[in-house]
C-alpha cells in the first residue's frame, strides 16, 4: 500500500496543535506577562520580585535543596542499581518495593514525613525510647531552619530516588555483560570495574536522569509546604503566593520565567558536561 | 571475609526496603489513629489504637469526597487525552519517515527542560474567559501537556516493536489501513498502551501546582489538601496523605512489568 504523503502529518497534527496551545503559547504568555505591568512594558515585575523580602531566601533555599538532594539521589540510586545487578533471588520484590515512591506525589511525601518528624512524631518517640530527649520537640518550625531543611531533604530523597533508579536500571540493562567480565579477566577490582566500565557506559542514562531530576527539583513546592508550612520560602512557592494570595499575575510570571531560565540553563549545562557521542546512543 | 561482605550486602538491601516501607506504614498509623493517636506521647510502633472509624471520619468531611471525585475525573480525562493524542503521534514516529520528524521530536523533548506545571499561571486568565477555570476538564488539559510527550515517546517504541510485516500481511489480505491497525496492532500493543495510560493517570492524580492554581471550589484532592494544610488538624492531613498514596501505589504495582521498558525507551 502506498503511504499517502500527508498521513504522518495527519497523525502528529493533534499532538502538535495541543502542545502549541498548552506548552508554547503559555510559555510565550508567561514571558509577555512578566514584562507587563500597569503602566506598560518594562521590568517593574522583576524589580518587585527581586526587592521582595523572601526573594533571596527563596533562591538560596531552592539552590541548596537542589545541590543537596540531586547528588544524594544519584549516589543512592547507583548503589541500589548495582545491588540489584548482583541479586539472584527476590530481585522483583525488592525492585517493586524500591519503586513504590514513584507513584507518591510530592504533597503526599511531605505529609508522610510530617508523620515521622512532627513534635510528638515517631522520630521523637524513637529518640525518647533511646533516652536522648524527655519530651516532644519541634524540628519543623521557623526557629529550626536547619532541621526543617533536613526534613524536606529526607522527604525529597525518599520520594524521588525511585525515578533515578528506574532510569539507571534501564540503562544498566543495556550494558553488555561481556564488558564487565572482560574487566574482571584483566584483574579489575569491583570498584575499578564500576568506575572504568559501568559509569562511562551509563553516561546517557545518567544524563537524562540528572536533567529530569534537576528540572523537577527546581520545581519543588508541595513537599516544602506539607513539611514546614510557609516557614521555608521556595521559588515555586513564591510564584504560587503571588498568584493566589496577592493576585499579582505579573510578579508570579516573573518568578515563573526565572524558574524556567534556571531549568533550561541546568539542562544545557548537563548536555554539555556529559556530552554523549552519537555512537553511544542506542 | 566473604560472609561478612554478604551480610553487609543483605543488611543494606533490607535497610533500603525499610527506608521505603516504614514511612508509609507510619503515615497509615497516623491516618487510622485519629485525634488521640496523633498527639499520643510517646508513640508505639504497633497499631494499638488504629481504627477504621478515624479514617472514615476524614472521608466524611465536607469537600473530601468531591475533591477525590474531581481528581478521578481529571486523571481519567488526562489518561484519555494523552493516549488519544499521543498514540497517533507515536505511531507516526515509529512507522513513517517524514520531513519535520526531528523537529517534532525536539518539541517533545523540549517539554522536559521546562517545569510545565508552572505554565498554568497565564492559563488562569484564558480559562476564566472560556469557562474552563475551576473545572476538572481545565485541569486535565494542563495535565495532558505533562503526560502527552511521555505517551508519544512510549507508544512510539511500543509500535516500533511490532513487526511491520504483520500489518503488511493484513493489507495483502484486504484489510484497510485502519482495519489492520485495529485488528493487528492494537491487540499486540494493548498491554503497553494500558501501562502508558496508567502512567498518565498517576501523573495527573499526583500533580499539585497546576491543579491548585486552576481551581477554587472544584478542587482536586491534591489542591484541596494543599489549601487546607494550614487550617486542618494533623490527623486529617495524614489521612489525606494516605488517601493520596493508596491508588498510585496500586497502579505502580500493576504497571511494574513495563516500568523499565518504558523508561529505558523514553530516555533515548
Amino acid at each position: 500500500m502506498n503511504t499517502p504523503r500527508f498521513l504522518p502529518y495527519l497523525l502528529i497534527a493533534p499532538a502538535v496543535v495541543f502542545l502549541a496551545a498548552f506548552f508554547l503559547l503559555p510559555l510565550a504568555q508567561t514571558i509577555a506577562l512578566s514584562f507587563e505591568s500597569g503602566s506598560g512594558f518594562g521590568i517593574a515585575n522583576y524589580t518587585r520580585m527581586v526587592g521582595d523580602l523572601n526573594f533571596t531566601t527563596a533562591i538560596r533555599n531552592t539552590f541548596l535543596l537542589v545541590i543537596t538532594v540531586v547528588p544524594i539521589q544519584v549516589a543512592l540510586a547507583l548503589m541500589m542499581g548495582t545491588m540489584l545487578q548482583k541479586m539472584s533471588r527476590g530481585r522483583d520484590l525488592v525492585l517493586w518495593i524500591w519503586t513504590i515512591p514513584l507513584g507518591v506525589s510530592d504533597l503526599a511525601a511531605g505529609l508522610v514525613w510530617l508523620a515521622v518528624l512532627q513534635d510528638s512524631g515517631y522520630l521523637n518517640s524513637a529518640f525518647h525510647a533511646l533516652g536522648l530527649i524527655d519530651g516532644p520537640r519541634s524540628w519543623l518550625n521557623a526557629e529550626a531552619p536547619i532541621t526543617l531543611f533536613l526534613g524536606v531533604v529526607a522527604a525529597e530523597v525518599w520520594r524521588a530516588t525511585a525515578i533515578v533508579l528506574v532510569i539507571l536500571v534501564a540503562g544498566l540493562q543495556l550494558i553488555p555483560r561481556e564488558y564487565g567480565e572482560a574487566a574482571e579477566v584483566f584483574g579489575a577490582s569491583p570498584w575499578v570495574k564500576f568506575r572504568k566500565v559501568t559509569l562511562p557506559l551509563l553516561k546517557p542514562s545518567l544524563q537524562s536522569a540528572l536533567i529530569l531530576r534537576t528540572v523537577l527539583a527546581f520545581e519543588v513546592f508541595a513537599v516544602v509546604y506539607a513539611v514546614g508550612g510557609r516557614n521555608m520560602p521556595i521559588l515555586v512557592g513564591e510564584a504560587y503566593t503571588w498568584q493566589r494570595d496577592n493576585q499579582n499575575y505579573g510578579v508570579a510570571a516573573a518568578y515563573a520565567v526565572l524558574i524556567m531560565t534556571i531549568s533550561l540553563a541546568a539542562t544545557i549545562i548537563y548536555l554539555k558536561a556529559l556530552r554523549v557521542r552519537p555512537e553511544q546512543q542506542s | 571475609m566473604k560472609s561478612l561482605r554478604r551480610a553487609t550486602y543483605v543488611t543494606g538491601v533490607v535497610m533500603l526496603c525499610a527506608w521505603v516501607l516504614v514511612p508509609i506504614y507510619l503515615v497509615a498509623l497516623g491516618a487510622f489513629g485519629g485525634r488521640l493517636g496523633v498527639f499520643k506521647w510517646p508513640k508505639t510502633i504497633l497499631p494499638t489504637d488504629a481504627s477504621i472509624a478515624a479514617f472514615m471520619a476524614f472521608l466524611r468531611i465536607e469537600g473530601v469526597w468531591n475533591a477525590a471525585l474531581n481528581s478521578l475525573i481529571a486523571a481519567g480525562l488526562t489518561m484519555l487525552f494523552s493516549i488519544a493524542l499521543g498514540a497517533p503521534a507515536g505511531y507516526a514516529l515509529a512507522r513513517h519517515n517524514f520531513r519535520g520528524q526531528d523537529a517534532f521530536r525536539l518539541l517533545v523533548l523540549l517539554t522536559r527542560a521546562f517545569p510545565l506545571a508552572i505554565l498554568a499561571l497565564p492559563l488562569t486568565v484564558l480559562f476564566i474567559r472560556v469557562g474552563l477555570y475551576d473545572t476538572p476538564l481545565g485541569v486535565s488539559l494542563v495535565h495532558t501537556a505533562l503526560a502527552l510527550p511521555f505517551a508519544a515517546l512510549v507508544t512510539a517504541s511500543l509500535f516500533a516493536g511490532i513487526p511491520r510485516e504483520l500489518e503488511e500481511a493484513a493489507w495483502v489480505f484486504g484489510c484497510s489501513r485502519l482495519q489492520a491497525f485495529r485488528k493487528i496492532v492494537v491487540p499486540l500493543a494493548l498491554p503497553g498502551l494500558v501501562a502508558a495510560a496508567i502512567f498518565a493517570f498517576v501523573i495527573s492524580w499526583n500533580e499539585v501546582f497546576a491543579a491548585s492554581v486552576l481551581t477554587v471550589r472544584e478542587r482536586t484532592l491534591t489542591a484541596y489538601l494543599l489549601t487546607v494544610l494550614s487550617e486542618s488538624p494533623l490527623h486529617f492531613r495524614l489521612a489525606g496523605g494516605f488517601l493520596l498514596i493508596v491508588p498510585s501505589v496500586a497502579f505502580i504495582f500493576v504497571v511494574r512489568k513495563y516500568l523499565f521498558a518504558m523508561w529505558g525507551i523514553a530516555n533515548r
